[in-house]
């Protein structure tokens, strides 16, 4: 049979207007020239109003000098430091409350979610309510209270209440006594990273016999005592030298150990409460989303409890709790922002102080979204690597 | 019939079953105490309760003086109530005129009545979008002013619980239509489209609530064309809309995104072109699956516009702060602060309840 | 009792349930239970949904706790006492529906967990069984994929051979093929036949008449929470003598 060995004819082009292809790009270049158009529209504006209001454009005012004091900072700061550098104290003091607050809360949560999963009837109605209260007030509510409490409800200095000895609390913040620095500490250190290495060691060598020899040992114990009895039997081999700088009352206000003022703690307290409410209900989500069947073939197979939530249940749970973690991590984070409200200089309350000073508006909101804009993408990078690591393997 | 040979004496079976858990006692062995650790916890807890609740109790209602003029009044440890009772209209209502006070009532009686309607399943859909904009006109106009023989009163007057619950309802309901387009951009096919839609969403979701308040009160005015004044309200507005949006966006791609293949490939099969595919096959089945999330955004909404008092609004939380500066009732704080979280906790809780359960609804209807 | 696994030759009874009810809140689940599983012996469970036949298999590895009555496995008894559940534990394997394989490790790891948790026994040791039974179970070559890698049937044939690992003296299967595409259910049946032949004492929940046909040395019929009719197959088949197994039977064996 002869075979038809001409080329086959290609698909007619449609004419251009019905071209799916040359439709698509013509409504991108509409779009985007709508959007432009609009963009544009709002710089020019913005641009003739500034100059209409003698106001400076761009970011030569963070080399001037930023002439207000700052409360509290991690770093040295005078008001005759430049604006960049006041930028850099908010920035510090932001990520200094978020980490704080990120590791108390999930703390705090973890423990809370845990609670409400216990066989304890009251147990569980105790952390029931204290995710439904906190949850549902907003979170400036809370920390206006906080904030109050601290600074109106607590006493002056001289009768400060004394929590524990040396840990007083006054409507000035909360002191506490410090170690004054010793040798010893040197030694302390060292043998805390030994303990470390030593439990990291035993964990090694304790996984090798139970893959050869099958006998199981108490990692877990031995590991901790490690890397906290090692720095404390250095501690008492040096006979137990513990100078405590305590704070004393001079005057008005105390001098000497550490301090926190009241808007640092009401912002910390605020924060970990709120958040740990939040991370308690992921955390008994997390638990409860691994399937009931895996505990009963985990059961089934003879293995303990323990056992269990450690290498069957916990595993998988972790997968659950993890992404909408780091999303609260990143609220917290940018709750912290609502600092400015109770007068902790956060990146965003010098950030304001300044705009007013300078007048320059639309810089400092720059600055301030693209520092938060940063944390998030790292922060989601993360959770992005995080996931594409522990993804469960299917078809 | 293999008979088992018993060798003791078992009691006949009975068809009831026995008493093996009856009883308040038996229930608190089973639950309260069902081993060491637990126990440990319980004495622990009621212990700590014993030491929170008595005194807690007796300041809140034993001590409490309930009536007074001033704060004077209120000496004594106990709460003082009376600052409720004498505040407590300028705390719901802010600086609204006093003979004008039923309106803001009326107010918030018309969202707790769209809010409880709105539960009726029959009216989800259209009906639902002309339930509120019909309410949220008319709440506009009672509070405004101006039509029909009410006095008008400008917007920096509205204050209070009022204020914050438009702010949530208008954010949330125009942040929709808004969030729906660009969550269909996010999915679009158009790279220019789609790069922009993500854009403005991971911007929006990436910076604090407050920067974006500050940026509408600060930055708008500077946007609009030189003698254009935009009013604060509207300014505060704005920056919720745009701030919902991005979020709506998020939780709307999901319901889209859950939406079977098969269905997107039957319309198209069907020959249905791509608004008309959208408007009435994949929109309605997206937005039913989302109607949960809505409920939670609107919570969040709810909780956020306290943040308004930071840009000189007065919202529910700042004619809370604003009471405590009277010099008449100093240092009353705690039943100022207690008063305002009930009345949030009360219309947060039980709408968390309800999505709760309409969320338990979903997943069981869609076992798969 | 004592509190180790007694020795229990062939022919004589392992399983015991006497007089053994069960409640859910007022819902009697076991009304009375009265079963003898003798050791080699293959029992097949059948009964209409709701019979309480699952319920009856997950009291004998205490998935289930039963209020009255006693349970006796390889001589120890089934109490509250956690020493003798683990004991039972480790002489029972249980096969369920949903395989409930463990979906973050492999299937080499799935099948070394137990035997090396539980049992202590060095890895190697381990592994060698594993791929002996995955051998067994003619699935030798995924050992090192996932769970979720695995067709049903593939992960059903696993989930029994990480049973075997445990070396148990009894297997229960709870419905194994019950949640499997057609064209799969006959590779783990051939793989229940197998152990069958080996001499595996069986308890098996099912609505395979067929596999029951050619394995089962008894039949039990249940229905709404006790045991209405025992026999061998033979009999059961030809000559129910209840009603209610007429029933039952006229509707899973029609066409």
């Amino acid at each position: 049979m002869a075979t038809d060995t001409a080329i086959p004819p290609r698909p007619a082009r449609p004419p251009p207007w019905h071209d799916a292809r040359i439709r698509g790009i013509v409504y991108q270049i509409l779009f985007v020239a709508v959007v432009v158009a609009f963009v544009a529209f709002l710089v020019h504006n913005t641009l003739v109003n500034l100059r209409r209001q003698n106001i400076a454009s761009g970011f030569g005012f963070l080399d001037r000098e930023a002439a207000f004091g700052i409360g509290e900072s991690l770093i040295a700061y005078s008001p005759a430091d430049t604006y960049a550098r006041a930028f850099l104290v908010g920035l510090l003091n932001t990520l200094y409350v978020s980490a704080l607050g990120i590791v108390l809360a999930t703390v705090l949560g973890t423990v809370m979610g845990i609670a409400r999963l216990s066989s304890n009837w009251l147990i569980r109605k105790l952390a029931q309510v204290y995710v439904e209260t906190f949850r549902n007030i907003p979170l400036l509510l809370q920390l206006f209270f906080w904030w109050a409490l601290l600074r109106e409800g607590a006493p002056a200095p001289r009768q400060a209440w004394e929590l524990l000895p040396g840990v007083l609390v006054s409507n000035r913040g909360f002191v506490y006594p410090v170690p004054t620095a010793d040798p010893v500490h040197h030694w302390m250190l060292l043998a805390f990273a030994l303990g470390i290495a030593g439990a990291i060691g035993v964990s090694r060598w304790s996984k090798r016999r139970q893959a050869l020899t099958g006998a199981q040992f108490p990692t877990g114990w031995v590991g901790a005592a490690l890397i906290l009895g090692l720095p404390l039997l250095v501690f008492i081999a040096a006979g137990m030298p513990l100078q405590l700088d305590w704070p004393e009352l001079k005057g008005f206000n105390f001098v000497g150990g550490g301090a926190v003022s009241p808007e640092f703690a009401a912002l910390l307290i605020g924060l970990t409460i709120y958040t740990g409410s939040f991370v308690a209900e992921i955390v008994r989500a997390g638990i409860l989303a691994v399937s009931w069947g895996q505990s009963e073939a985990a059961s089934a197979l003879g293995l303990k409890p323990g056992q269990c939530m450690r290498l069957i249940v916990l595993p998988q749970a972790l997968r659950v709790i993890v992404p909408p973690m780091t999303s609260e991590y990143l609220s917290l984070t940018k709750n912290s922002s609502l600092a400015v409200a109770i007068g902790y200089p956060d990146l965003v309350s010098i950030a304001g102080t300044t705009m007013n000073q300078t007048g320059q508006a639309v810089e400092g909101i720059a600055m301030i979204m693209a520092v938060y804009l940063a944390i998030s993408l790292l922060i989601s990078l993360f959770m992005n690597l995080y996931n594409r690591a522990v993804a469960l393997v299917e078809r | 019939m293999a008979d088992v040979d018993v060798t003791q004496e078992l009691p006949i079976p009975v068809e009831r079953p026995l008493p093996v858990a009856a009883g308040p006692l038996a229930w608190l062995r089973a639950n309260l105490f069902n081993s060491i650790p637990n126990t440990i916890l319980t004495i622990a807890a009621l212990y700590l309760l014993a030491v929170i609740i008595p005194p807690v109790v007796r300041w809140a209602v034993v001590d409490a003086v309930w009536h007074g003029e001033t704060g004077r009044a209120c000496r004594g440890g106990g709460a003082c109530w009376a600052f409720v009772a004498e505040k407590g209209r300028f705390i719901l209502f802010g600086r609204y005129p006093y003979a004008e006070h039923w309106r803001p009532l009326f107010t918030v009686v018309i969202f707790i009545a769209m809010i409880l309607a709105s539960r009726d399943r029959r009216l989800w859909g259209r009906r639902l979008a002309i339930l509120w904009l019909a309410g949220l006109a008319a709440v506009g106009a009672l509070m405004r002013g101006g039509v029909l023989g009410m006095t008008y009163v400008e917007t920096s007057l509205w204050n209070g619980l009022p204020l914050t619950l438009i702010l949530a309802a208008i954010g949330v309901v125009f942040a929709f239509p808004l969030a729906i387009l660009l969550a269909l951009g996010r999915r679009s096919r158009l790279p220019a489209v789609r790069a922009i839609c993500v854009g403005y969403i991971e911007l929006v979701r990436g910076v604090p609530l407050i920067t974006v308040l500050f940026m509408a009160s600060v930055m708008l005015p500077l946007f609009l064309p030189t003698g254009v004044t935009i009013d604060k309200l509207l300014r505060a507005q704005v920056a919720f809309i745009l701030f919902a949006a991005a979020y709506l966006a998020e939780i709307v791609r999901g319901g889209l995104q859950a939406i079977p293949r098969g269905q997107y490939e039957a319309a198209e099969a069907l020959g249905l072109g791509y608004w008309r595919r959208t408007r009435l096959i994949v929109l309605p089945q997206a937005l039913a699956m989302v109607i949960p999330p809505l409920v939670n955004s609107f919570i969040g909404g709810f909780k956020n516009t306290s943040l308004v008092i930071i840009i000189g609004l007065f919202d529910f939380l700042g004619t809370a702060n604003a009471a405590l500066t009277d010099v008449n009732w100093q240092g009353f704080y705690i039943e100022a602060y207690v008063f305002t979280a009930a009345i949030y906790w009360t219309f947060c809780f039980f709408m968390s309840r309800y999505s709760q359960m309409l969320e338990r609804e979903f997943n069981r209807g869609r076992r798969r | 009792m004592s509190d180790s696994a007694v020795e229990t030759r062939a022919g004589e009874p392992i399983i015991e349930l006497r007089h053994v009810d069960k409640w859910y809140g007022e819902f009697r689940a076991l009304k009375d239970i009265n079963l003898e599983v003798k050791k080699g012996e293959r029992v097949v469970v059948c009964g209409p949904s709701g019979s309480g036949k699952s319920t009856m298999i997950r009291c004998i590895n205490r998935l289930e706790e039963h209020q009255q009555g006693q349970i006796i496995v390889a001589g120890i008894e089934l109490t509250a006492n956690v020493k003798n559940i683990e004991a039972i534990r480790r002489e029972v394997g249980m096969v369920f529906q949903q395989f409930n394989l463990f979906p973050h490790l492999t299937v080499l790891e799935n099948l070394t967990l137990a035997p090396i948790w539980v049992r202590k026994s060095p890895r190697k040791e381990a592994e060698e069984t594993a791929r002996l039974y995955l051998e067994r179970v003619r699935i030798p070559e995924q050992a090192d994929k996932y769970p979720g890698q695995l067709s049903g049937g593939q992960q059903q044939r696993v989930a029994i051979a990480r049973s075997l690992c445990m070396k148990p003296e009894i297997m229960l299967f709870d419905e194994p093929t019950s949640a499997l595409d057609p064209e799969m259910i006959k590779e783990v049946l051939d793989v229940m036949i197998e152990l069958a032949r080996e001499g595996m004492t069986m308890v098996c929940v099912t609505h395979e008449m067929g596999f029951a046909r050619t394995v089962a040395d008894t039949m039990v019929f249940m229905d709404r929470g006790e045991i209405v009719e025992r026999g061998p197959p033979a009999e059961f088949f030809a000559n129910p003598r209840s009603d209610r197994t007429k029933l039952f039977l006229s509707q899973i064996l029609s066409h």
